[in-house]
């Protein structure tokens, strides 16, 4: 038997936009347990919510990451919504699920660039980022922000986007989508890339559904599983909603749940444009959360399910405020997954659960 | 497979480049572009609203003195302080523009002219 090693892993990696630190036990060229580390950027945000009031604490959620960005403001805003009982105008909905759906978009092109920048693929990272920067391009002409949109807030959201421009954004997004289809060619069909995936991490769904994993990473394991089909807030305007699934279990399957989803959410933010009702984007909020009053959210970020909880004590400021966040989750998945697994594989592993560690950290 | 991505390098060899040769091209912000917060001493009616308003608590507003003081260094750009700013007052703006880099940690004071209308 050989004799085994504790290799440190991170908490700085080339892979790695974020501080995660893992003791990889090594045998041979073999990883035989993984142990995660968080910590490193911890900034007690939700110990904030007693120093801000509840309408500028969405500043905040807004900046615990900068990928899901709009999806925490538009998480905190509607748990706020639940706990005042305040009806937030349709066409505020709908507004916030096109910008949601666009944070998606640009989420899971970064991720599959940041895939193929892993394993060596240069040209194919520059191509997805590239994409990606006409999604920006739209943050930037709808909100005046292209990382941190401030849209969203508590009772509406605080841009309207012009029916017109709307259906501009619709015509990008379909230029978008036939260059994508090329791209997408290359992740699933080439032989270089599957050679790199194929059995790579490989996560049951008895294992997925024991680790209680979410979002893309569950997905790829066979569990049929998004909150976007409970059709909470705009999502109900949808005729249908089908999560994207896939039964292979490994990288390959993530990358190809990720892939797909960028499709979905095209014809999603189609379908809304549609839709989109007219009116009012923003009513006033006055008043306070009541004491004791608590309200439960649970939204699909671009990386999984996220649960919102907030409690209210009368005044301006919540008494708490809790955010568990899609990482959080996947860490435990992603240290089984990497047992078994060979050292080399290790960077490529960690990078298909798409670890956004300020996220879990908060 | 591997001719797809030929092709698209071959395409992008006699085509112009995706990214802006920013120096020698301006840059072209949008009409929401949210850049440096300015104050129009003329219009503002030192209410002290924004300051409320501002998520950073960048914003000090003196209605004995009649200043408005703003930290670069704490302002987070968000908007909250335009979107606050009273509509019979509408002083602040956010202009997207090249603001040369800021050297020292001092914060910026504005006084409202003397002679300027009554609040």
């Amino acid at each position: 038997m050989a004799e085994r090693t504790v290799i440190p892993f991170g908490p700085h990696h080339p892979v790695l936009p974020e501080p995660i630190h893992l003791d990889l036990v090594i045998e041979d060229e073999k990883v035989v347990e993984a142990i995660p580390q968080i910590g490193f950027i911890h900034r007690g945000l939700e110990k904030l919510v007693e120093k801000r009031d509840y309408k500028s604490y969405v500043y905040i959620t807004e900046r615990i990451c900068g990928i899901c960005a709009f999806g925490h403001s538009l998480g905190y805003s509607e748990t706020i919504e639940a706990l005042m009982e305040i009806e937030v105008p349709p066409r505020a909905l709908g507004l916030r699920v096109v910008w949601h759906e666009l944070s998606r978009v640009h989420s899971h092109l970064l991720w599959l660039g940041l895939l193929a920048d892993a394993f060596g693929f240069e040209n194919l990272f520059m191509q997805c980022w590239r994409l990606r920067e006409r999604v920006l391009d739209i943050f930037e002409r709808t909100t005046g922000g292209r990382v941190i949109l401030s849209a969203c807030n508590v009772g509406g959201v605080n841009h309207d986007i012009a029916d017109d421009e709307l259906k501009g954004i619709v015509e990008v997004l379909e230029g978008m989508m036939r260059e994508y289809k090329v791209l997408c060619k290359t992740f699933l069909k080439d032989k270089s890339v599957a050679s790199r995936l194929r059995g790579v991490g490989i996560l049951t769904k008895e294992e997925a559904e024991g680790f209680g994993v979410v979002g893309p990473f569950a997905r790829a394991s066979g569990i049929a599983e998004d909150i976007r089909m409970f059709g909470y807030g705009g999502y109900g305007f949808l005729e249908s909603f089908e999560p994207v699934v896939s039964d292979e279990c490994d990288g390959y399957g993530r990358c190809k749940v990720r892939a797909d989803e960028v499709f979905q959410s095209i014809n999603i933010i189609k379908e809304i444009v549609q839709k989109m009702p007219s009116g009012e984007v923003m009513i006033k909020v006055k008043g306070s959360p009541a004491a004791g009053s608590r309200a439960v959210m649970r939204f699909e970020q671009p990386r999984g399910e996220c649960f919102y909880y907030a409690k209210g004590n009368g005044t301006k400021f919540l008494e708490r405020f809790r955010i568990r966040t899609p990482t959080f989750m996947n860490v435990a998945g992603m240290a089984h997954t990497l047992q078994g697994c060979d050292l080399a594989d290790v960077p490529l592993n960690i990078l298909t659960i798409d670890p956004c560690i300020s996220c879990a950290e908060r | 497979m591997g001719y797809i991505i030929t092709g698209m390098a071959l395409k992008n060899l006699f085509s112009k480049p995706v990214t802006k040769r920013y120096p020698h091209e301006p840059i072209v912000y949008t009409e929401r572009t949210r850049g440096h917060v300015y104050n129009d001493m003329e219009k503002c009616i030192i209410c002290s609203i924004c300051e409320k308003a501002c998520p950073a608590g960048a914003l000090g507003v003196d209605k004995e003195a009649r200043t408005w003081t703003i930290d670069r260094f704490s302002c987070v750009q968000c908007g909250a302080c335009v979107r606050s700013c009273p509509p019979k007052a509408q002083s602040l703006i956010m202009k997207p523009e090249y603001a040369p880099v800021a050297t020292k940690m001092t914060s910026e004071v504005f006084t409202k002219p003397e002679d300027s209308l009554e609040d």
